[in-house]
């Protein structure tokens, strides 16, 4: 059963244990601290791209809403790791839990509309959720509900689990949580869920007829992927620990989110890894060697463009096989 | 048996169905009628898509317009489409088992068997694995013959399940829908356009025409009744 699970089509095993195996133990020594530091920092968006990959791809479902939950589930974990000394593990586990919960929200109006509308819906909902965090702020080893410090002098910074104080330890540590969180989604896609995914993306009167509950898996499906999208929030903090804000989940994060993940494509699995690389390795590299800081909003709007773009030539070609455009 | 009484949809200006009244004995049952008489309206209705404005079915003494849409498939009401509607992401075992284990009940073990029942009973048992994306127009018209009859149904709804099929693919569909009723103890609803085919598996059949009954009866009979030849005779014309 655990093999044909993880032999899912989505996902070829060996490849993914084999990368797994050269994260954890090569990387380390071929990259220097700021290389890793980046590379933490792919792994961590790999699993936020994983869960709109997976709603778009597997479901459906365009959702412009995922740096929600993202936001949601850094917030929750970053003021628990200061607040408490729960398991590291678990405090992701919270704030998965608690993004997914914020991801059901966000999916009820998914229950009624679609397409170009369900985006728009979902990035509002986005926005809103931006404006919260914005007036919230993320705490920095303050006092009270916010967990804000008053002076300069009183911040500290997000605490990183005892096991994986340091930069390497601490990238070694997303990059097992990734694998755990991807293995968790292939676990969905090849079971029940996955199939009745399936059949809700080619066909919602199909699904009915084959008695499945389009409300009930269109709601898992956003559980689910909030639950991703949460747990990487939750290792955002930490990976990054000082002065937080919202950059990471505000509405030109949610654009260009859903632009890398179809650049990367979002059939398989895989495409995920490759939007994280473009968002946070390519793209930040171009900037930095090529193109110039000041240019950085007319370069994100670029990408934007051609990932759409890219989006178009593919659902035209899918309607072309489909026989649509006769 | 299923007593349709009454059974009224409205779409805007058109009146799809028109206070049909209608029992279908059980059995293999033929459903004709030209292009726009209403037969996939029907089914839409049974299937819960389309609310009509007026009347109701009942199927073993149950009402069946109080149950949700998809806790139709699950009571026993399964149906096939006429554009088909296989999951094309999925393997052909894949996309039976997905109307089985939500449609149906059943442990793991019983479930793979009576996929693998299924698609060896409708001939798909070699490209049990295959990706359904990767196959042939024709193998998706038994995909959804077998995704409407795996299982325990209670009434198989087959919405022109024999268009583009070579007529001796039309044969072998032939034989396998004669023996639906016998296999499952369902009753089958045959829509097609091929009478041959209707001829060949239906006993019973019953007529629309601009949403109304024309006729029903025993097949020989309603095929040679006079007001079923001006129906398609007048749809030529117009
Ligand atoms: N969803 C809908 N909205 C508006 N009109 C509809 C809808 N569904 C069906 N109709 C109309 O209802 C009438 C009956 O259509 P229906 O599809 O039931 O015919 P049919 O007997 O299945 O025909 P065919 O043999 O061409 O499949 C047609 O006039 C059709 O245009
Ligand atoms: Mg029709």
């Amino acid at each position: 059963m655990v093999g044909r699970v993880f032999s899912h089509r989505a996902f070829q095993p060996t490849i993914a244990a084999g990368l797994m195996v050269f994260a954890l133990f090569a990387m380390p020594s071929i990259f220097d601290a700021t290389w890793i530091f980046n590379f933490t920092q792919m792994a961590i968006y790999s699993m936020v791209a994983a869960s709109v990959g997976m709603l778009y791809g597997r479901v459906g479902l365009v959702s412009l809403g995922q740096v929600a939950p993202y936001g949601i589930g850094a917030w929750v974990t970053i003021r628990l790791a200061f607040a408490t000394d729960i398991p590291y593990p678990i405090l992701l586990a919270i704030g998965g839990g608690v993004a997914a919960i914020i991801g059901l929200l966000i999916g009820l109006p998914a229950l009624r509309v679609s397409g170009l509308y369900l985006a728009l819906v979902t990035l509002m909902l986005a926005v809103g959720v931006e404006v919260i965090l914005f007036r919230l702020k993320f705490a920095n080893g303050g006092p009270g509900f916010n967990g804000l410090a008053l002076t300069m002098s009183d911040r500290a910074p997000v605490p990183r689990p005892a096991f994986a104080e340091g930069d390497i330890a601490y990238f070694r540590f997303v990059v097992i949580v990734a694998c755990v969180i991807f293995m968790l989604a292939v676990a969905f896609l090849a079971s029940k869920p996955g199939r009745a995914w399936a059949s809700v993306h080619q066909s919602e009167p199909s699904a009915l007829a084959s008695g499945i509950s389009v409300t009930r898996y269109k709601l898992m499906a956003f559980g689910l992927a909030a639950f991703m999208a949460g747990v990487a929030g939750g290792l955002y903090g930490a990976h990054v620990q000082w002065s937080i804000g919202v950059d990471q989940f505000n509405r030109q994060a949610a654009l260009f989110l859903i632009a890398v993940v179809l650049m990367g494509g979002i059939g398989s699995l895989w495409g995920a890894l490759l939007a994280a690389f473009f968002a946070t390795i390519l793209l930040p590299f171009l900037t930095q060697n090529v193109i110039g800081h000041q240019f950085w909003n007319d370069f994100a709007l670029t990408i934007f463009g051609i990932g759409l773009m890219i989006n178009l030539i593919q659902t035209t070609r899918a309607m072309d096989k489909k026989g649509l455009l006769e | 048996m299923i007593e349709i009484t009454d059974l009224s949809v409205q779409f805007g200006g058109v009146r799809s169905l028109d206070e049909v009244t209608l029992t279908f004995p059980g059995g293999n049952c033929g459903l004709i009628g030209p292009n726009g008489a209403g037969k996939t309206t029907l089914f839409n209705v049974m299937s819960g898509f389309v609310t009509p404005v007026a009347g109701r079915i009942r199927i073993d003494d149950v009402d069946l317009l109080d149950i949700a849409d998809y806790r139709r498939a699950r009571w026993g009401v399964r149906r096939t489409f006429q554009t088909v509607q296989t999951i094309e992401s999925l393997t052909v075992y894949e996309n039976v088992r997905t109307v089985h284990e939500h449609a149906a009940e059943g442990s793991r073990a019983e479930r793979q068997d009576s996929v693998d029942d299924v698609l060896a009973f409708v001939g798909l048992s070699d490209v049990r694995d295959k990706v359904v994306r990767t196959l042939s127009q024709r193998d998706r018209r038994f995909i959804e013959v077998a995704r409407a009859i795996v299982g325990e149904p209670k009434v198989v709804l087959l919405d022109e399940p024999a268009a583009g099929l070579p007529e001796e693919e039309t044969d072998h569909l032939a034989q396998i829908i004669r023996s639906v009723p016998e296999r499952t103890g369902a009753t089958v609803i045959l829509v097609d356009h091929d009478m041959s085919l209707v001829q060949a598996c239906c006993d019973w059949t019953a007529v629309l025409d601009f949403g109304r009954l024309v006729a029903a009866g025993p097949t020989a009979d309603v095929l040679h009744d006079e007001r079923v030849l001006a129906a398609y005779v007048g749809d030529e014309e117009a």
